[in-house]
């Protein structure tokens, strides 16, 4: 139980320190250690499929997608790093610390296997039964939903000048 | 109080701070950085009420949820970078041409 806390105090301050940051960049990295907490919270609570999930695309990929356009925004005050060459500890310690808080709950949790209590484990294979069975209908909904911002997005996206 | 009750109380609290992103920060990458923040809390909430019954439902309903929030977030990041080229600010404040002008000639 008290690992569930570890886990949720760390989303909780990771996600309050990412929305009051000036910088988008250190932001995001706090806002990726939110994403991984809440995986951690997900392994806890018996979904493991949710939890790889949660790392994969929303910490993945969605965080990357965020990273490339604040970097063709060319926003914000620029990194002080240009004199020693190496970022600022004050940008990257704290992510740090509560990623390393995180990776330590982690092989807490593999070595003793604990789960939360009150919280029925669904195994992967139970949610791939019900994504393809009754619900596939529903996938087939969600990848034309991403085909279409796919192309809404390339649409909007291009240049006015590229025509 | 069992552990996915109290994981609702977390996505509550996650939906809070993203809500007040949404509703505090003047830069457009915030607000979609709250959004994404109240998107991650939602399904935070669907895998504890899964966890709590043993339903798959719960995690499936994540999926979709996923499936949202990468479109919201590929479409709302063009528009980001539409309104940054057009504009050459990420004030959402300032995007007034649609804004009805004071009868007076002053801006409104």
């Amino acid at each position: 139980m008290i690992g569930f806390w570890i886990a949720a105090a760390v989303a909780l301050v990771a996600t309050a320190l990412a929305v009051t940051r000036r910088h988008p960049v250190h932001a995001l990295l706090y806002l990726v250690v939110s994403l991984l907490a809440v995986a951690v919270l997900f392994l806890l609570l018996g979904a493991a499929f949710a939890a790889a999930l949660e790392v994969v695309i929303y910490a993945g990929a969605i965080m990357v997608l965020f990273l490339f356009v604040v970097m063709l925004l060319d926003v914000g005050p620029p990194a002080d790093d240009s004199t020693s060459g190496r970022t600022a500890p004050a940008a990257w310690l704290g992510p740090g610390l509560l990623a390393a808080i995180l990776a330590g709950e982690l092989a807490w949790i593999v070595r003793s296997s604990s789960s939360a209590h009150g919280a029925a484990a669904v195994d992967p294979a139970a949610v791939g039964r019900l994504l393809f069975g009754s619900w596939a209908l529903g996938v087939e909904l969600a990848g034309m939903l991403l085909l279409a911002a796919l192309v809404g997005a390339f649409h909007l996206g291009r240049r006015e000048d590229a025509q | 109080m069992g552990a996915p009750a109290q994981a609702l109380l977390v996505a509550t609290a996650l939906f809070a701070l993203g809500l007040l992103a949404v509703l505090v920060r003047r830069n457009l990458v915030f607000t979609l950085l709250g959004i994404e923040v109240m998107l991650n809390a939602s399904g935070l909430a669907f895998v504890a009420a899964g966890a709590r019954w043993g339903d798959a439902a719960g995690q499936g309903m994540l999926l979709f949820v996923l499936a949202v929030a990468a479109a919201e977030v590929a479409v709302g990041l063009a528009l980001v970078l539409q309104v940054a080229r057009r504009f050459g600010s990420l004030d959402p404040d300032r995007l007034t041409d649609l804004a009805e002008r004071a009868p007076g000639g002053s801006d409104a």
